[in-house]
């Protein structure tokens, strides 16, 4: 017979798909909130959705403007296609719907209806990497890797409340279109402790450190300081440098911090292929840089199903997987 | 004297443009003759560009001359002198390879210069094979990964209409083919619900695509019912027809201001129309036309013209 308490299984449900910890300071929904203050100030502000408002926090703009909310219906070929007829018209449009849905099957109408004009179309995915227990058909691990090849688009990839918020503004007065992996629901607030502000294309040294250096995009910042943190107890001295723009990539900022005997290490929310290791090694072997570069990522695989937590720890994503694995290439 | 000359000596003045629609000052009679016009020279201006490339979509831009007359002597506002005019009327044309028969509208409609047309499909032209915005005055939209046009012209819509711009309409031009896609019904179903009114597709039924006639590669019919069910109103004319071009047009327009449904033109067109050599010959999505047969092409068509004002 099975038990109640068995069937819960609450260490191992799919329903737990938070990257915030219990104790952690989060916000809810800052894109939403964002976007619906950025709309204050900026009228050609429009949004779109298909079928995802809720999931995306895009319910709180549409609630904040509701005639300049865009109800498209699970279509995400006409969601992508009417941003780009409502930005030839002057507007500025946020289109949300998951990073799976924009990347794969909406990718025809992002390149040649946003991108080859090089309209300021804001297309936000929910979902990113892997962010949902769901399987392949939720879990984005490939989205980068996919839009980093399209020419024209501007890729963000926050690490939390902050940096949303701030990339927010930025995203609509930047002229050209741009691809934002988003965290919905309850994001962590982490980089308020830090000298740092988001900027569209640039990356930010969040700490120095004179053994190690990590170099991170979107939640996997947030892991990367709290690893370093943990790897202070083991008197390992880290650095973390944070790159949220992965197109244009900040080539020098990031190799001005590689170019140093200390380990290298990349994190990102991604597969180790086309992403932000991608991005740091084709800009380290054009400038001739024989530094070896750990790649911390998700592998080359359709992933698992299951809790967030118990896949970010099988993935290695997890803060105690990355303190493992510099402890080990340390030796 | 070149092919384009004789066309235009033979048929007296191009579309005057000048931000009000042709149809504004004119009883029916007046149209009508505009746009048949309108559509001779854009013809003899398609066979002029085809003859350069050796090749082109002639057969497409001859069927669909009636129809692209119609849109630019009859029904769209713009201003030749200022394309991104604000007030203008939109233009969408989802199919890019029909782009040699909108660049024959656009240099009726004096946007392109007549003399220009001779680089179609050059390399460095303005004029490239498969339309694209980048590239041409005039052209709203990149077409040519079919079934993208008239999701674009659902936000362009949305867009004027959110601004204010009540009475500016977008008019969408889609080919049979485009039907199989299915983004296409998506944006047939997003233009009802949202109520567009002033969203006018205009579909080229001309039974044909890359693999053969539309029957054999993926039945569309019942084509009227179909767009009914989403929610527009449809018209099904002969598309080689300018006064029935032109009634429909009105009809449409009517119901624009009324109550707010899109509205589809669903157009009969012959491929190759104007020019019976062509008509008759198998029909193929890149019809082969031999080196002296361009000429011949010519003659036909302005010998077609003349029997037609008899």
């Amino acid at each position: 017979m099975t038990t109640t308490a068995t069937r819960k299984g609450p260490s191992t449900s799919a329903m737990i798909a938070s990257i915030a910890e219990p104790d952690q300071r989060t916000e809810t929904a800052p894109f939403g909130h964002a976007l619906a203050a950025a709309a204050e100030a900026d009228p050609r502000i429009v949004g779109l959705t298909a079928d995802l408002g809720k999931y995306t926090d895009m319910h709180i703009f549409a609630k904040a403007h509701p005639e300049r909310f865009f109800q498209m219906g699970m279509s995400e070929q006409l969601l992508f296609g009417a941003a780009a007829g409502m930005a030839e018209t002057g507007l500025v449009p946020f289109a949300s719907t998951y990073s799976v849905f924009a990347a794969r099957r909406a990718y025809d109408f992002i390149a040649l209806d946003i991108a080859e004009p090089g309209l300021n179309v804001n297309v936000v995915g929910g979902l990113p990497g892997l962010t949902t227990g769901y399987g392949p058909s939720h879990q984005a691990t490939e989205d980068m890797a996919i839009f980093r090849g399209l020419p024209n688009l501007t890729i963000v990839d926050p690490c939390d409340a902050l940096d949303l918020a701030q990339a927010v503004p930025q995203l609509a007065a930047h002229e050209g279109p741009t691809y934002l992996r988003l965290l919905r629901g309850k994001v962590p607030l982490v980089l308020d402790e830090y000298d740092y502000a988001f900027e569209l294309g640039k990356a930010k040294v969040l700490r120095g450190g004179a053994d190690v250096v990590l170099v991170s995009s979107g939640l996997m910042t947030m892991r990367a300081l709290q690893a370093a943190d943990a790897l202070a107890r083991h008197k390992v001295d880290v650095a973390v440098v944070h790159s949220p723009t992965i197109k244009p990539f900040d080539a020098e900022t990031v190799l001005r911090e590689l170019d140093t005997p200390r380990l290298a290490v990349t994190l990102e929310n991604h597969t180790v292929i086309g992403g932000l290791f991608s991005a740091v090694a084709d800009a380290a072997v054009r400038r001739g840089l024989g530094t070896r570069i750990v790649p911390i990522a998700l592998p080359d695989e359709f992933l698992d199903a299951g809790a967030l937590p118990t896949l970010h720890d099988r993935y290695g994503l997890s803060k105690d997987r990355i303190v493992e694995r510099v402890l080990a290439e340390l030796g | 004297m070149s092919a384009t000359d004789t066309a235009q000596g033979s048929t007296g003045a191009r579309i005057t443009g000048g931000r009000t629609a042709g149809h504004v000052g004119r009883d029916r009679a007046e149209r009508i003759r505009a746009v048949q016009e309108a559509a001779y020279r854009a013809r003899h201006h398609a066979i002029d560009m085809g003859e350069v490339q050796g090749q082109g979509y002639v057969g497409q831009a001859l069927g669909a001359a009636d129809m692209l007359a119609a849109v630019y002597a009859d029904q769209l506002r713009f201003d030749p002198a200022d394309e991104h005019w604000a007030g203008r009327d939109r233009f969408l044309l989802s199919t890019g390879h029909y782009a040699i028969g909108l660049y024959a509208a656009l240099a009726e409609a004096g946007i392109v210069p007549v003399d220009e047309l001779v680089t179609y499909a050059a390399d460095d032209s303005r004029l490239p094979m498969s339309g694209m915005a980048s590239y041409t005055p005039g052209m709203e939209i990149s077409g040519g990964s079919l079934g993208h046009g008239l999701t674009v012209a659902v936000g362009m819509a949305l867009g004027l209409r959110l601004q204010g711009q009540t009475e500016q309409r977008v008019i969408n031009f889609l080919s049979d083919g485009e039907l199989d896609e299915g983004s296409t019904w998506e944006a047939a179903m997003g233009a009802a619900h949202h109520r567009l009114g002033n969203l006018t597709a205009l579909v080229d039924m001309n039974a044909l695509q890359a693999d053969g006639p539309t029957a054999d590669v993926l039945r569309i019919e019942p084509v009227e019912e179909k767009w009914r069910a989403f929610g527009w109103h449809a018209v099904r004319v002969d598309g080689n027809d300018a006064g029935a071009l032109i009634d429909a047009f009105d009809e449409c327009r009517a119901l624009a201001a009324a109550d707010g449904q899109p509205q589809v033109i669903i157009c009969d067109t012959r491929v190759g129309r104007g020019v019976p050599l062509l008509e008759q010959r198998e029909k193929a999505h890149f019809m082969r036309i031999e080196e002296h047969e361009w000429q011949l092409c010519r003659e036909q068509l302005t010998a077609g013209n003349e029997e037609a004002a008899r």
